[in-house]
């Protein structure tokens, strides 16, 4: 089965004119929208992720009480859990999407390959 | 040991066995042995890359050291969770679409021949034995203590299993154990969990109280700065933990064993709830511990707290209980080896035998004996090492390496993956660079150089007992300069396009994804 499916590669890439795809607007827009999306958020996680070492580390003013017993430090620390699952949902439900455009590239491409 | 200890190891031993079994009449194909031929669920393989992650170390170590240091400790776990996003967003999808059993092969289908190669699969054996050996010979010293059975025999019993599951059923055998490591380990903890709860009626306040009550740290227990006093010492760990995993190779060649990009991204979101969960509840372990034995008698015990979680089991429901959670961190210790040992087999029998020995010619046939008698050699020498290694204190080679998996594989995946400059020398010079800095800052600081019972009896010449604050941009920096400095680019533009629309559409292994 391995065999075949190299063989089905080796088919397609010679179908394909790869300068032709990256210059393609749809290709541009599928990378311009993916890049929007994940060199923010990871500056984000990272950003937010280090500021609770940091702030533990050199200052003390997480250590002042939220309600009760509980300080800030404790919220912050049960915010990069909640940070982490709701960063991933974010990720699979934009990645489908992500998904359906490659997709849509591949069989345009592949199209226009067999009419040239 | 009595019998209830002996019926649950029993247990644990032929349901691994079973599986083993069943696997191996599965695993006739190259295949099959290496990534279980993509046939797990994402589910399934989150499961899986949990039961891989998840060591000993994390289950025992972090109950006791939250135990011991409070807020510290939990923060301390907070990195090995935040680390898979970075897995998530930057790397899992290209490695999935451009390698197909090693990280070698990621990084080969742009940069192919045979240096590279060879670097790869050092960096991969090298990352997997140096996490291995530590795990085996905690084992041993686990096992003497719950079981009271020998170090040695512990160590052979331990590496002989792993051996058995990996050379008999290849991928399908370990990500099955590994799976049932999760399923006990998840269920076991939870339920550990409930009962301290319940000790307390349910009520946190009191839980809270009766912490400061337990531990000589009173109320500071739960505030920040009692683990480390450097704090460049704690972001420098940090750092190492945030981007080790994305450079792991037992990590990451588990991304090869789902079928599509979809079941990638469902592997790593179940695997980041499930170690969430985890940490999660690690917290209320080691709190509990406090409450209810008090950080006096959890030290009596073990000065290192490792064995906060087994006494913990025993006060709140004996010895059937401590039975059960030692057979729990007796899976847990199978299922993370086990998947070292596949994954230091993978970079040599396929990296070194298949592709640089055998140019990439060997059959079919040729390449699972290979892996056969790889796994085996590599499972018999590791146990053999571990032997040996009772008297040294090995454990920090747990945090090294994170640091060289951190300083070489993950820059130059990162870096091959986006940087359109780089080039071969570039890689090369990464991942040497990288390698080496991690190594002789290890060398050069207090693990090995300490005057008091160091390998090298003198002052450390680095202060840092986790140098990957320097050695994470010496592996960046070296792969920037020898991009920056080779003489000629020695790839065409065509051929990066070629590979960037492979990374980042699957275009030509679409083949894969109905």
């Amino acid at each position: 089965m391995n065999g075949e499916h190299e063989r089905i590669e080796e088919h397609r890439e010679d179908e394909i004119d790869f300068v032709e795809v990256e210059k393609s607007s749809q290709f541009k827009s599928f990378m311009e929208g993916k890049r929007k999306f994940i060199i923010p958020m990871s500056i984000f996680f990272l950003v937010f992720y280090f500021l609770l070492p940091l702030f533990t580390s050199y200052t003390t003013f997480l250590n002042t009480p939220v309600f009760g017993d509980i300080t800030w430090v404790w919220v912050f620390a049960f915010a990069q859990f909640v940070m982490v699952w709701v960063l991933s949902t974010i990720y699979v439900k934009r990645a489908a999407s992500f998904d359906d455009e490659a997709d849509q590239i591949i069989e345009d491409q592949i199209k226009q390959g067999g009419n040239s | 040991m009595n019998l209830t200890y002996f019926l649950f190891f029993i247990c644990i031993i032929v349901c691994t066995l079973i599986i083993t079994y069943w696997a191996a009449k599965r695993s006739k194909t190259t295949n099959r042995f290496y990534t279980a031929a993509g046939s797990l669920t994402g589910f399934q393989n989150g499961m899986a890359i949990a039961g891989d992650f998840i060591s000993a170390a994390s289950f025992l170590g972090i109950v006791g050291t939250i135990a011991i240091n409070g807020y510290d400790g939990f923060l301390y776990s907070i990195g090995f969770l935040v680390s898979y996003l970075i897995v998530l967003f930057l790397i899992a999808e290209p490695v999935h679409r451009l390698g197909t059993y090693s990280l070698g092969d990621v990084i080969c289908s742009r940069f192919p021949g045979d240096n590279m190669r060879w670097l790869m699969a050092i960096g991969a054996f090298t990352i997997s034995i140096l996490y291995m050996i530590p795990q085996l010979v905690a084992s041993g010293f686990l096992l003497r203590l719950l079981l009271d059975i020998d170090y040695s025999i512990s160590v052979v019993i331990i590496g002989g299993l792993m051996t058995i599951y990996v050379v008999f059923g290849g991928m399908v055998a370990t990500s099955w154990v590994q799976i049932v490591k999760t399923v006990v380990l998840m269920s076991g903890t939870f339920m550990l969990s409930l009962i301290v709860f319940s000790n307390f009626n349910w009520n946190t306040a009191d839980l809270i109280e009766r912490v400061k009550e337990g531990t000589p740290l009173g109320g500071e227990f739960f505030l920040p700065g009692h683990l480390f006093e450097n704090p460049v010492e704690f972001l420098s760990l940090q750092l190492a933990l945030i981007f080790g995993t994305a450079g792991l190779p037992h990590i990451l060649i588990r991304l090869f064993t789902v079928r599509n990009t979809l079941e990638v991204r469902r592997s790593l979101i179940s695997s980041t709830w499930i170690i969430g969960l985890f940490y999660l509840m690690t917290l209320i372990l080691g709190l509990g511990t406090v409450a209810l034995l008090g950080y006096h008698t959890m030290i009596e015990a073990d000065p290192t707290g490792n064995l906060a979680a087994p006494l913990l089991a025993k006060e709140v429901g004996g010895d059937f209980l401590l039975a059960f959670i030692s057979a729990i961190a007796f899976t847990t210790i199978v299922a993370v080896v086990a998947g070292l040992v596949i994954s230091a087999t993978t970079a040599f029998s396929h990296d070194i035998y298949h592709h640089i020995i055998k140019k990439g010619k060997s059959t079919e046939k040729e390449q699972l004996r290979a892996a056969r008698w790889t796994a085996l050699g590599i499972g018999l020498i590791s146990t053999l090492f571990a032997l040996r290694l009772e008297t040294i204190n090995v454990t920090f080679l747990v945090s090294m390496t994170f640091i060289v998996a951190a300083a070489s594989n993950f820059p130059v995946l990162l870096l091959t993956i986006y940087w359109r400059r780089f080039n071969q020398i570039g890689a090369i010079s990464g991942m040497a660079s990288g390698l080496a800095a991690s190594l002789i800052l290890v060398v050069l600081g207090p693990h090995i150089m300490n005057p008091d019972g160091g390998w090298i009896a003198r002052e450390a010449v680095i202060s840092l007992h986790n140098p990957g604050i320097i050695a994470i941009p010496i592996g960046f920096l070296g792969a920037y300069l020898g991009t920056v400095f080779s003489p000629k680019q020695s790839q065409t533009e065509a051929e990066f396009r070629r590979f960037f629309k492979k990374s980042q559409t699957g275009i030509e292994s679409r083949g894969d994804s109905a």
